[in-house]
């Protein structure tokens, strides 16, 4: 598979009154054409920082990428200059947002919010444009999209203004979608609806995807790959499969772990105790060390590297050295590993 | 919106009403009267003056009178100029104070939102601290102050515009711009605040991420969200004109509404007093509803709610 993108020792920081606040500290991950990555982690492990990293959204100059390169087809996006970086985004790498309510501008009729990109990146004139954004409302299921075209967010409901967002996004048909948590704020039924419509306009348009989010049930279903984020870096990364039936880092246990279940006689849960470190400070070795009830003695003082499990596997924890005490996931952790191997995941059938 | 507007009119003559009424007990309340300036008139002199007025009647009377005329359009007779009509004498005002009133609107509601615009757009710079400091100054200086200085500076020692006085269009410079400085201060204040805060809010990453240039950002997606709230308090601003224009006509010998106002004051001159209150009335509830209107049009989000 051909590299689309690739995010090499991407470090990030923002300048604060109190000090610098190290939010990515070293993220390294790759993208395939066509594939779908899920970013997971607690709330602050910096998902969403990374991602405006990438799109260039932070905000310069208080928030800057230190350290790293943002390869977009071999072409380095940190060093691209403001200017340069319109002409990206919204074309090649474009994003949905966590809150339909307030991502759109109230005072700008919805056609002419989706027809903006298409003029500025597609050359179209206004007619042709709108003729576009037909097509996109009716792509993510806008029912009457010629008079909804017309109308103002206010007349739509939160779900219809994500699949408004999301058409915003699709309109010139980008190579990368970045969605941060973009189901967070809408109602079980909505999401679903909108993983749907994320999911086949996938297949339509080929687009790569990064998902952001902190559901562990979300991605099973829509990612091929998932990378777990811990205190600004990744603490493991694997297709989907690795991840939920054979993950290695005690964090990820955590997060399987602390997933509801739909067993109702299953009432054991492996929370995470604790929180995470300051960002201002961050510590020395291994960062979810403090947490961690299996942390070794040389979590305190070294970082632990990527440990490779298998080529498609990487785990940043030392019990993947060979000196390490063997261990194995707990109770209720293996039980949801289980659970998946029952309904299976998206990754299940292909691989 | 017929229905929506057929409604407001309705509303504002209820308004009307009520101060009309209001300002006429107001006046009857009030020690003095239109005879006082005069002592040298005899009791019988004074008592046909007063009966020439109806000042006689009960007042119950009176009230009716004055009513039954106001629906006809008539406001009285002023006591100062015989037999002038009030509304003769408001009419004859009512050009030079709005003129002012209007200029100076437009002047300092469009420089005021340009210079709010720079502040917010190079933020922290020494462009936003003059900004600032030129909003402080505007706001906290009463414009007489402002208006005698560009007298003196501008009319007597450079001897570009006239002193004072009334007829072209150089006359109304100086007087518009003493009167523009307080909305301009305003409008700048305000733009600033609303523009920072609305180029933090989430369309604006929105828009950023669909590679909006910089200039789209803030003239298409941020200046007409922030002009929403500015919009209210240009109504208090525009009645701001038409109370301050008082000093500024008496400054500038501008035969204005408001130098009107503060002459009858002075002689007690109350069908006048009453009629330059409601006139100052009207304007404030035509002001209101044009606000609103113009609400609407910026915002959809209230369209649609008049429009039900
Ligand atoms: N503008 C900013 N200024 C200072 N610190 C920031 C800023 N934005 C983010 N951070 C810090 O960066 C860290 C990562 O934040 P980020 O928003 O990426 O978390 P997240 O993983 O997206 O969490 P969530 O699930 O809550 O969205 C946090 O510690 C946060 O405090
Ligand atoms: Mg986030």
């Amino acid at each position: 598979m051909s590299k689309l993108l690739e995010v090499k020792d991407l470090k990030v920081s923002f300048n604060t009154y109190n000090g610098e606040v190290h939010a990515v500290r070293g993220v390294t991950f790759d993208l395939n054409k066509g594939e779908t990555l899920a970013i997971v982690g607690e709330s602050g492990s910096g998902k969403s920082v990374t991602s405006n990293a990438i799109m260039r959204l932070l905000p310069e100059p208080h928030g800057f990428i230190k350290e790293g390169q943002i390869l977009l087809e071999g072409v380095d996006l940190a060093k691209k200059t403001s200017k340069e970086m319109q002409k990206i985004r919204g074309k090649d790498i474009s994003m949905v947002f966590q809150d339909p309510m307030s991502s759109l501008n109230p005072t700008m009729k919805i056609g002419n919010q989706i027809m903006e990109g298409l003029i500025k990146h597609q050359n179209m004139n206004k007619q042709e444009a709108r003729k576009t954004a037909l097509e996109l409302l009716t792509l993510v299921g806008i029912p009457r999209p010629d008079v909804r075209i017309n109308q103002y967010p206010h007349q739509f409901s939160g779900g219809m203004r994500q699949r408004v967002v999301v058409a915003i996004a699709l309109a010139c048909n980008p190579k990368i979608l970045i969605a941060d948590e973009p189901t967070t704020a809408l109602d079980v039924t909505i999401q679903a609806q909108i993983l749907e419509l994320m999911k086949s306009i996938q297949q339509k348009t080929d687009s790569a995807i990064i998902f952001i989010t902190h559901d562990l049930g979300v991605v099973a279903n829509v990612a091929d790959r998932v990378a777990v984020m811990y205190a600004g870096k990744i603490v493991e990364i694997g297709t989907v499969d690795d991840i939920f039936y054979n993950p290695k880092h005690p964090y990820t246990w955590g997060l399987i772990g602390s997933m509801p279940t739909l067993d109702s006689t299953d009432e054991e849960l492996f929370a995470i105790p604790g929180s995470p470190p300051n960002m201002l400070t961050p510590p020395v070795g291994d960062a979810f060390a403090p947490r961690n009830q299996f942390a070794l003695e040389i979590d305190t003082v070294m970082e632990p590297p990527m440990f490779k499990v298998s080529d498609t596997h990487y785990a940043a924890t030392w019990l993947l050295h060979e000196d390490a005490p063997k261990i194995e996931p707990p109770a209720a952790v293996k039980h949801r590993m289980q659970g998946f191997a029952q309904t299976g995941t998206k990754g299940g059938g292909k691989r | 919106m017929t229905r929506y507007l057929l409604r407001r009119v309705w509303y504002m003559l209820i308004t009307l009403f009520i101060i009309a009424t209001f300002s006429f007990f107001l006046m009857k309340i009030l020690p003095g009267s239109p005879l006082n300036a005069e002592d040298k008139l005899s009791e019988e002199q004074k008592e046909i003056i007063l009966e020439k007025y109806g000042l006689n009647d009960p007042i119950p009377v009176q009230y009716a009178k004055y009513l039954g005329g106001l629906v006809k359009g008539d406001l009285g007779v002023s006591f100062k100029f015989d037999n002038t009509p009030v509304t003769a004498i408001l009419f004859d005002r009512i050009g030079p104070s709005a003129l002012l009133g209007f200029q100076a609107l437009v002047v300092g509601s469009i420089l005021g939102i340009f210079l709010g615009l720079m502040a917010s757009i190079f933020r922290n710079s020494p462009i936003d601290f003059s900004s600032t400091i030129i909003a402080v100054i505007g706001t906290s200086i009463p414009s007489f102050v402002f208006a005698g200085l560009l007298q003196y500076v501008f009319a007597v020692k450079l001897g570009w515009f006239p002193v004072a006085l009334w007829g072209e269009f150089e006359h109304t410079i100086l007087p518009t711009i003493a009167l523009a400085i307080h909305p301009m201060a305003t409008a700048a204040r305000f733009t600033r605040t609303e523009m920072v805060e609305v180029l933090h809010s989430n369309y604006i990453i929105t828009a950023r991420a669909k590679g909006v240039s910089e200039s789209g950002i803030i003239l298409k997606h941020g200046l007409r969200n922030a002009l929403i709230p500015l919009i209210t308090v240009l109504g208090p601003m525009a009645v701001g004109l038409m109370t301050g224009s008082m000093v500024i006509e008496q400054i500038f010998a501008i035969p204005g509404i408001g130098e009107q106002f503060v002459t009858s004051v002075m002689v007690n001159d109350y069908p006048t007093i009453m009629g330059t209150t409601l006139l100052f009335a009207f304007g404030f509830i035509v002001i209101i509803l044009i606000i609103d209107l113009l609400y609407g049009l910026i915002d959809p989000r209230i369209r649609l709610a008049g429009g039900k």
